[in-house]
């Protein structure tokens, strides 16, 4: 029982990022701007938030006082830092009518470099982890309960911060075994996402500038403005998916995000470039992810007896192979935005 | 002015923009070691002739993850999986070289198939299924790195490991395969005397194999009519159909040349004897800095030579701005020129207004920039040609000649 609330635990904190910076990139291709450079928004949103977690805990000790409140600052400072960041990308795809992927691409590469740089500078040299300090995950004393009283009718554990102990108490497990405040913020993020997509007219107006952008400027929508707004809005939600992961991969930021902006563009395609669809593939590829790394522990899964490095690379190859497979098969039903990709001109109908 | 030479000329402004940018970045962390620390940056890769062989080792595959990048480019393609191309293709060269016991031009030949079969995929499903092929690519990245590092780990022959060192020597090494120079120095590609010369293991006759390699592209490219089908692709893949030319087919084979390509550049890096193959937790750097030196040399075979060259030399540079300073610091510099050599056909505009040479040439470019931006109303619009401009530009070019 304790493994499938871990597995249901650990796909939830990991379906998390995936699904915001799905959603991130779903704004900006909707307004017509490819956004290749998800992976390096991440990294810099990661970066930025952990560096202010460990202000808050060196500096302010928000450990002791306001601990969630500690995470929710870090969580939007990553968002705006990424938005900072894919300003980069808007100026240079909206305004300069550059070649969208090589932008990008260039994005994805200076993140990883400059989030090394600024490691070491605020860490001092080769001292490339920023350890994320214990107190940001959600546990029963988050919300008062104190060792011993009842949560559901069962006696509260104590928990090992650092070790993440296995406990027996399924409730217990689901809930404090790895719940971050991104957790909620994503579901809200989510809910504000597809009321914003669908029943505004800025959602709407966002949309045609994706399909036919020369249409949406003759009835009075500017272009430039919406693009503007969609990317922007996919570098704030590219920033808080970026602290997610770090805060679901447990071990400290290493100035990187482990292929994830470019897993949750799979995200975005397989979804076919909505809301709800994102959820659920971005659920799917969580759940494989996470029976990759929990194989040995399952009793159904093959376990290759005498193979070297199964849990290590051998089923961490699965999200992949299934993500080849599906967008494969689902490659019919297809349907980018129109005009994604080619810089709008105003002079060509 | 040529056309060519503005495309030169808007290169070396985003290289010198680079790197006052990377100057100024060293100044913010420490302004007291940062100028001399700059200029052994600068000047570390001819400051001894071992520097200067490893700038020469470490440029041949990078030409060759280049002219994969490079290559697809011009065919309407991005390939982003020179990373798993480059890794597949340097497994397949160890293992031939290790296993079977092959000598290096052998080698050589099974990393260019392996690196072709890892293209083939992402190619075949763009042209069957239309799947995307930067997100396919990605894909097989990582399924390639991942396959590779378990092969590694666990090919047997009679009940023992053969990768691995222990194979040959005794060893408790298990995450590196076997040295070459006890494996099968056969294997090893030709010093031709250039490690005396140079004072370096390093040096061997791989960067004029790339050289060579180089050359044959741009000659299939512009000479041949095999190579106007494939540009033709990638300029306008309805078009090209309409035309007669088998568009699938063609999208498979430049994956297929793109991907042998890269895979070449893992045989020529792993096969000189000098490095083995670490079993990596990460993608190799060495396919996507591909990437930078494809868009540097503005997709030009030829450019993908010298953009190799001055890559691999800043970052042999970059090696001794350590410790005081991060090594990353050379691929922000590289990232900084590749963001600006994103809007190359802004700032060709700009230098050609500016040097006005030539009145005609000046409203042809400015004309032309929205003209190919906006060009083919695709079914599916990622296939917009990154470099449809410069491409374009070099196509008047030829016919000026």
């Amino acid at each position: 029982m304790s493994v499938l609330a871990d597995i249901i635990s650990a796909t939830i904190v990991f379906a998390v990022p995936l699904l915001l910076v799905a959603m991130g990139g779903m704004f900006s291709e909707r307004s017509g701007i490819i956004n290749i450079a998800l992976e390096g928004i991440m990294i810099m949103g990661a970066l930025m938030g952990c560096l202010m977690l460990r202000w808050l805990n060196n500096a302010v000790a928000a450990g002791q006082m306001a601990a969630q409140l500690g995470v929710l600052i870090a969580t939007l400072f990553a968002g705006v830092c990424g938005i900072a960041f894919s300003v980069l990308l808007a100026f240079a795809s909206i305004n300069l009518k550059a070649d969208q992927t090589i932008g990008g691409t260039a994005l994805n590469m200076l993140a990883p470099a400059l989030a090394i740089v600024l490691t070491w500078v605020v860490q001092g040299q080769g001292q490339t982890t920023i350890l994320i300090p214990d107190w940001s995950r959600i546990t029963p004393a988050t919300f008062g309960l104190k060792e011993g009283s009842k949560f559901f009718g069962s006696p509260v554990v104590p928990q090992d911060a650092v070790t993440l102990k296995v406990q027996n108490d399924f409730l217990q497990n689901l809930f404090f075994k790895q719940t971050y405040l991104t957790t909620l913020l994503a579901v809200l993020l989510f809910a504000a996402g597809v009321i914003l997509l669908y029943k505004t007219k800025f959602g709407l107006r966002l949309m045609a500038c994706g399909e036919h952008p020369q249409a949406a400027a003759s009835v009075g929508i500017n272009v430039f403005k919406m693009r503007w707004a969609g990317v922007l809005i996919s570098g704030f939600l590219g920033g808080v998916g970026g602290l997610a992961f770090t805060l679901a991969a447990g071990s400290g930021f290493q100035s990187s995000v482990a292929g994830y902006g470019f897993l949750a563009l799979a995200v975005m395609i397989f979804g076919n470039w909505k809301p709800w669809s994102i959820l659920g593939a971005s659920i799917f590829f969580a759940l494989f992810k996470v029976i990759g790394a929990y194989a040995s522990s399952i009793p159904f899964m093959p376990q290759f007896k005498g193979l070297e490095g199964v849990s290590t690379y051998l089923y961490p190859m699965l999200p992949y192979i299934i993500t080849m497979i599906l967008l494969i098969l689902t490659s019919k039903k297809s349907r980018a935005p129109k005009a994604e990709g080619i810089p709008y001109d105003k002079g060509m109908r | 002015m040529k056309k060519g030479m503005i495309s030169v000329l808007a290169s070396v402004i985003s290289i010198l923009i680079g790197l006052l940018f990377g100057l100024l970045l060293l100044l913010a962390v420490n302004s007291s070691q940062a100028f001399p620390k700059f200029g052994e940056m600068l000047t570390a890769g001819v400051s001894e002739m071992p520097k200067l062989a490893k700038v020469l080792y470490q440029a041949a595959p990078l030409i060759m993850t280049g002219l994969a990048v490079a290559f697809a480019f011009k065919t309407g393609l991005f390939n982003i999986g020179a990373s798993g191309q480059y890794t597949v293709g340097a497994f397949c060269a160890l293992f031939c070289a290790i296993v079977l016991r092959m000598p290096w031009w052998a080698c050589l030949i099974a990393a260019f198939i392996a690196g072709a079969i890892w293209g083939f995929f992402p190619g075949l499903f763009k042209a069957l299924f239309n799947v995307n092929e930067v997100i396919t690519s990605i894909m097989f990245n990582w399924i390639g790195m991942m396959a590779v590092n378990l092969l590694c780990m666990n090919l047997k022959q009679g009940g023992k490991l053969v990768m691995l060192p222990i194979a040959w020597v005794p060893s408790p090494i298990k995450d590196r395969t076997a040295d070459l120079s006890y494996a099968n120095a056969e294997a090893i590609i030709p010093r031709a005397g250039l490690d005396k010369l140079f004072n370096s293991n390093y040096m061997n006759i791989s960067i004029f194999l790339a050289i060579v390699v180089a050359l044959i592209l741009w000659v299939v490219l512009n000479r041949t009519t095999f190579g106007y089908e494939l540009k033709a692709c990638g300029f306008n893949k309805n078009a090209s159909t309409y035309a007669g030319i088998n568009a699938k087919r063609n999208i498979v084979l430049s994956m297929m040349i793109s991907g042998a390509m890269a895979g070449l550049g893992g045989g020529l890096y792993y096969l000189a004897g000098t490095a083995s193959y670490n079993i990596q937790k990460v993608l190799l750097p060495m396919g996507f800095n591909g990437i930078s030196v494809a868009l540097l040399a503005m997709s030009n075979p030829i450019g993908c030579i010298f953009s190799a060259l001055f890559i691999s030399y800043i970052q042999v540079g970059g090696e001794s701005l350590q410790p005081v300073f991060a090594k990353e610091m050379i691929d922000i510099i590289i990232a900084v020129i590749i963001y600006l050599s994103a809007f190359a056909l802004l700032t060709k505009t700009i230098l050609s207004k500016f040097i006005r040479t030539d009145k005609s040439n000046v409203n042809d470019e400015s004309k032309a920039a929205p003209a190919t931006a906006a060009e083919p109303p695709k079914a599916v619009p990622e296939e917009a040609a990154p470099t449809d401009g410069p491409a374009k530009s070099e196509e008047k070019e030829d016919e000026e000649k």
